[in-house]
């Protein structure tokens, strides 16, 4: 019998099409591992029945001889805060707690309409804020991966944990992800799986469950290049309901991967070279170079100089829109209500906030309030969005000499849960690496880069100029071929 | 410490979060630190900076003028408006009484 958890979105999809298996034989294969592996906390709930009723429809429109869609037959996990129609979407929040949509997001109506089914909606870090997965009202989600020699739980990364450990334990082939200063490349490298988030505005935002808008961007995540391109043609195009949404074609990424970079040339900005920066990560950096090389690109050292900026920058201007995004919530048109007895309407509007977020939700909050308030928005927001403007213009400079970045995705490999709790500001420097692209609303993606001496993946992230996913998939096509990845975690959750 | 426990309470009035001491007393050096870190922001020379609006150059389009142009985000459907609301109605969401 055919191991289909084990393969990925284009075997799949090329398997279903030739008729080496059926839709729905694939489709129980994955429900059955899902159900499986509850140990991981991966999934805030699970859809058995949809992934099934995708997968007759797509073997059944073949059996009618139909053309069939870029993701027919594949299932897939969703992460929370994509809204899906008739299934609870909280975003990992309790403030959302049995919000049922009654509407798709414009990204999983377009993958439904490629023929992909659902799986289930995937665990995040609450309202995306996070890097470790721990801030959900739902639990943590753990990590597949273990240390050698070690059974301590490990974070899957954040925000986009639950799609990151389902794609590494083979829960799923492929996940949704979505990332705002790093929520699928950080995630993605630490699970050793592939993931990009696309030039801001290639994918829409309709129906997205608002962070930060300026910032926030879907993406895919799964185990190859190759599937990654596939799935990004599902998801992406222009959409009238968002505003900031490209009105341009969606190039045919998959058809014109190559991993010959003659005539390439690849930066390595000197300031991601940071004090305390692991030797484990910069031995990976070492080896990408060559394999990038080895691919017939050509190295050269460039500078951004504003890189040690980005991540203050962005922990006001991320925090701001949230402040603004999140005043949504207030306990009369969904979500929870909590109204004390006797209490008026400002004070139902502070006791379900209160009950409604996490943490780490009320800490941005409060950030962003503070830096928009009067006498404060000028010295903190503005200044902040101006420092985004010189980020985005160290990039603009950078390509005259280079036509993409290649860097660590992350400064260190997977930490232990608990490890970081109670020092926000620690947490925050894990997104170090992968912030700036996000500033400046650049491609980037994390390809695994190998394994350090606990037996941990890598991540090695490339970024490219707006617009060029083309550029990036290709030189992640080249360390892929390169790299020689195939290390899965133990399974010891069922 | 760049903030104290009765700007913590100013700010979570204005957000309308409802914080008891022990939360005002346990974010208050929380926040500091984070303020204190962003606060390097203020080395930089930005006086001939314009502040960021938007990444990818992006014009906003104008809809038709049509009623009801996409059905998605269309009129008539105050039973799917209200469906999820915690305590609908006559057709309306509920809250308090504002008025006294």
């Amino acid at each position: 019998m055919t191991e289909f958890t084990q393969m990925g979105v284009a075997d799949i999809r090329d398997g279903v099409a030739a008729g080496d298996f059926t839709a729905r034989e694939v489709a129980e294969s994955f429900n059955a591992q899902v159900a499986a592996a509850a140990e991981l906390g991966a999934f805030i709930v699970t859809t058995p029945d949809k992934a099934l009723d995708a997968a007759d429809a797509v073997d059944a429109a073949r059996a009618r001889g139909e053309a069939l869609g870029k993701m027919a037959g594949v299932p897939i996990g969703m992460k929370d805060l994509f809204a899906t129609k008739g299934v609870q979407t909280t975003a990992a929040s309790h403030i959302l707690e049995g919000f049922i949509p009654p509407y798709e997001s414009t990204v999983s109506a377009n993958l439904w309409a490629a023929g992909a089914g659902m799986l289930g909606k995937l665990n995040m870090d609450q309202f995306a804020m996070g890097s470790s997965n721990e801030t959900s009202h739902f639990g943590s989600v753990k990590s597949p991966w273990r240390k050698d020699g070690s059974n301590a739980a490990l974070t899957p990364g954040g925000s986009s944990g639950g799609s990151s450990a389902a794609v590494a334990a083979r829960l799923c082939p492929a996940a949704t992800g979505t990332d705002t200063g790093g929520s699928i490349r950080q995630p993605a490298a630490i699970t050793g799986i592939t993931g990009i988030k696309p030039t801001y505005g290639r994918c829409s935002r309709w129906g997205v469950v608002a962070f930060a808008s300026s910032l926030d961007q879907a993406g895919p995540m799964a185990r190859s290049v190759k599937d990654c391109a596939i799935m990004l043609e599902a998801m992406a195009g222009f959409d009238p309901k968002d505003a900031t949404s490209l009105d341009m074609e969606v190039p045919e990424w998959e058809a014109h991967l190559s991993a010959d970079l003659s005539g390439k040339t690849i930066g390595i900005p000197r300031e991601y070279r940071m004090d305390g920066t692991p030797q484990d990560i910069l031995d990976s950096w070492e080896r990408g170079k060559e394999w990038l090389k080895d691919a017939g690109a050509k190295i050269v050292d460039i500078t951004l100089p504003h890189t040690k900026y980005a991540l203050p920058a962005y922990y006001i201007i991320a925090p701001a829109e949230a402040s603004s995004n999140l005043a949504r919530y207030d306990g009369v048109r969904y979500g929870l209500r909590d109204l004390p007895e006797g209490a008026g309407l400002q004070d139902m509007y502070a006791a379900t906030r209160a009950a409604g977020f996490g943490d780490e939700v009320k800490r941005r909050i409060l950030i962003g309030t503070y830096v928009l308030s009067a006498g404060f928005y000028d010295a903190y927001y503005n200044q902040a969005q101006k420092i985004r403007t010189l980020v985005a213009r160290d990039f603009e400079q950078a390509w005259s000499q280079c036509d993409l970045i290649l860097a660590p995705t992350t400064p260190n490999s997977a930490f232990a849960l608990d490890e970081m709790q109670g020092d926000p500001l620690a947490m925050y420097l894990n997104d170090v690496f992968a912030v700036p692209a996000s500033l400046a609303g650049l491609p980037a993606m994390s390809v695994p880069g190998g394994l350090n001496s606990d037996g941990l993946p890598l991540g090695l992230q490339l970024i490219g100029k707006p617009f060029d996913e083309q550029g990036v998939l290709d030189a992640g096509l080249a360390i892929e071929q390169r790299s020689g990845f195939d290390a899965q975690p133990d399974k010891w959750w069922a | 410490m760049s903030v104290d426990k009765q700007t913590v309470a100013k700010i979570a009035s204005l957000a309308r979060i409802h914080m008891d001491d022990a939360e005002l007393e346990r974010m208050a050096p929380e926040l500091s630190q984070i303020l204190d870190w962003v606060e390097q922001l203020g080395e930089v020379d930005t006086s001939d900076v314009e502040p960021m609006t938007a990444v990818i150059p992006n014009t906003l389009r104008l809809r038709a003028d049509e009623v009801n142009a996409d059905a998605k985000t269309a009129g008539d459907r105050r039973e799917d408006v209200l469906a999820n609301a915690p305590a609908a109605e006559h057709g309306f969401f509920g809250v308090p009484k504002v008025i006294e």
